[in-house]
């Protein structure tokens, strides 16, 4: 991979996705400050040595409407626990030097920054993309233009109801990677891989030259396995979130906890 | 009546209405997971095409007549009147089946969904009202119905959890954070997400992603062109002000609607105060809070510095949410209305007023509209929305006047 200084967040994210040597790469998913603010960061870090080729880093919103009750729960507890933005992405560099990183947060957030703001702080911290899930095609203007001004990359997301007509113009203006939902429905753990993967991936395919990574409700590397028969990527976030919680709550250090499973899923992508 | 001011408009035929607007001003717009967007599509196309369709408008103005009971009448509050020393009009869509204004919305909305093929309805509700309109709604379509309800809400609400059980609807009870209608709307929203493909979400006020917040607004504001037409023919002019309670903003944006275009006509929305809006315990959106983005749209919302939205306070269940419809955000900021905000207890006390002198019982909603009026007197003439009766609100009102006799209960 090239220095950071010399390559823009969206040639991170490129390379992430040809030099992980494995049938796919694996971004797991993790709320800043949950349960606080330096577990979190021990959490990125036990991600990437683990075997992480990416990371989504998620910044705790009080009314987050895509996420299920798992992640929904880990940030009313970041904020109950006073998590500020600001002080959350303090922590954010060191973990972006390392692998590409990705902010995923809701607008509110980003807007009450100001835009211009807020991509430059991330932009200064090495962050490489941003997905922000309440941020459709329609209201995307006011991000793309300025993300690749900072060369981040703003990923979009395509859902199992996302027309084929639609899914050609999200894919026209996508960068990075795109962020396919593999359910209808919120962030979770299921029990299957959705019926008709493939076909949702391969109807993805048809629209991009850009990797294809799939997330939401990926929780177990059986599952994931299967995701590297057709994607590019597996993003997994709930059953990680969950494992950090456990762990915790049973007077246990949730670091070492997850990194023994981001290993298991890290194994099923080779 | 030479005065072209004051010449009658017809009631609304929902065709007659311009495009659906997905933003007023800044305000508005469709932040919403992706997974909805090709449903909020269908739902305005679909929309577009029944408000067209004189098929569509027959049914639901029958719907509305010999069903739910419209139109409401103007009544002259005589004795409120003689206390204040001038005329003032309540538009009583507290006489309406079900006893709120709600009942305008979820038939529009739940003729609409049988019509576009969806089996199912999700709704959420603060006070209990929309939650029982939807029911009732259902029940008269015969269409499945799930009511998501803050478990505080229903503690403060039982008689409304009893009906829309009574009326075949489940209802889910919400635990997240305040357990108010800020996590109620949450919770329909991510179960939308789930289950769009069966499902239609009977929002129950004009909030959210386009196209809900002009659609329930053109469902509603039958309210204000009866209003209007019915202050005309009565007394020949128009009202000096019209009033109109605001939480999200239904009822007040129905009223308002009509009267926009009357320039002399002053247009007055009234917010809950809670325990006052220094205290930080409040739902005082438009006279408090700031631009930011929640359940799907951008309007004025009740947020910290860091973006995180904050709980709302009202002794009023209906009013106890920390945002407001982005068209109110957009008439504020253009002047065009003018916003204001009354207290829990000033709310009460104007509820018990309203009692003794008209012998109307009040939604605790409707009484901060009053408790506005009462405190600010306009001397000309008045046209105040009761937008519900407070039979539902009968034991908050004993707990908190410490007239509650019944054992086991303090006031």
């Amino acid at each position: 991979m090239p220095p950071v200084e010399t390559s823009t967040g969206i040639e991170r994210i490129a390379a992430a996705f040809t030099g992980h040597g494995r049938r796919a790469a694996l971004m797991p998913y993790l709320m800043g400050g949950f349960p606080t603010i330096d577990d979190s960061v021990r959490i990125a870090q036990a991600y990437i040595d683990g075997g992480a080729d990416l990371i989504e880093f998620g910044l705790p919103f009080s009314d987050p409407l895509a996420d299920g009750p798992v992640i929904h729960g880990a940030a009313v507890e970041a904020l109950a626990n006073g998590t500020v933005i600001e002080k959350l992405l303090d922590n954010v560099g060191p973990i972006a030097q390392q692998v590409p990183t990705l902010l995923m947060t809701y607008f509110n957030l980003i807007e009450i920054r100001g835009v211009e703001r807020f991509l430059g702080r991330a932009a200064d911290l090495g962050v490489s993309g941003l997905i922000v899930p309440d941020i459709p095609l329609e209201e995307s203007a006011v991000l793309l233009g300025p993300c690749d001004d900072h060369g981040i990359a703003l990923i979009p997301l395509v859902a199992p109801t996302t027309p084929d007509e639609r899914m050609a113009r999200i894919c026209a203006q996508a960068r990075g990677f795109i962020y396919t939902v593999s359910v209808t429905g919120t962030t979770g753990e299921r029990t299957a891989t959705a019926d008709g993967l493939a076909e949702l991936v391969g109807r993805v395919r048809k629209h991009t030259e850009l990797p294809v990574a799939v997330g939401f409700g990926i929780s177990d590397s059986g599952q994931a396995s299967r995701v590297a028969d057709v994607a590019d990527g597996a993003i997994v976030g709930t059953r990680l979130v969950r494992e950090a919680g456990e762990a915790q709550q049973g007077g246990g250090d949730p670091a070492p906890a997850v990194e023994a499973v981001v290993r298991e899923f890290s194994a099923a992508l080779a | 009546m030479n005065d072209p001011e004051v010449t009658m408009r017809p009631v609304s035929r929902l065709g007659a209405h311009g495009p659906m607007e997905h933003r007023f001003g800044e305000y508005g717009g469709q932040y919403v997971p992706e997974t909805l967007m090709p449903a909020l599509a269908e739902l305005e196309s679909a929309w577009v095409a029944a408000r067209d369709d004189t098929g569509f408008q027959a049914e639901l103005h029958t719907l509305l007549c010999d069903y739910a009971g419209r139109p409401t009448s103007l009544y002259l509050a005589e004795r409120l009147s003689e206390h204040l020393g001038y005329p003032v009009y309540l538009k009583r869509e507290d006489l309406l089946h079900t006893g709120a204004h709600k009942i305008n919305n979820a038939l529009g909305q739940a003729l609409l969904a049988k019509r576009i093929g969806k089996s199912r309805i999700i709704a959420e509700t603060g006070a209990g009202q929309h939650g029982v309109a939807t029911a009732t709604a259902c029940a008269r379509l015969n269409l499945r119905c799930e009511v998501f309800m803050g478990e505080e809400d229903m503690r403060r609400q039982a008689p409304n959890v009893a009906r829309m059980r009574l009326l075949g609807a489940e209802v889910i009870p919400v635990t997240a954070g305040s357990r108010t209608l800020k996590e109620a709307v949450s919770a329909a929203i991510r179960n939308w997400v789930e289950t769009v493909e069966d499902t239609h979400y009977i929002i129950g006020s004009a909030v959210g992603p386009a196209p809900f917040p002009a659609m329930v607004r053109d469902l509603q504001r039958v309210i204000g062109d009866e209003a209007r037409n019915q202050i005309c023919d009565v007394t020949g002019r128009l009202p000096k002000r019209v009033i109109a309670c605001v939480g999200a903003g239904s009822n007040a944006i129905g009223t308002f609607k009509a009267f926009e275009p009357d320039e002399n006509v002053e247009l007055i929305g009234v917010e809950a105060g809670g325990h006052g809006v220094d205290s930080g315990a409040h739902g005082a959106t438009l006279t408090a809070g700031s631009s930011g983005i929640l359940h799907g749209s951008r309007s004025s919302v009740l947020q910290n510095e860091d973006g995180q939205i904050l709980e709302a306070h009202s002794i009023s269940a209906g009013l106890d949410y920390p945002g407001v419809g982005p068209e109110h955000s957009y008439l504020r900021d253009i002047g065009r209305v003018s916003y204001f905000s009354a207290t829990d207890t000033e709310a009460l006390d104007a509820l018990q007023l309203l009692c003794k002198l008209e012998g109307i019982i009040p939604a605790l909603e409707s009484s901060h509209a009053l408790a506005w009026l009462l405190a600010n007197p306009g001397g000309d003439m008045d046209l105040l929305t009761l937008s519900g009766r407070g039979d539902k609100d009968l034991a908050e009102v004993l707990r908190l006047t410490g007239d509650d006799d019944s054992p086991g209960e303090v006031g």
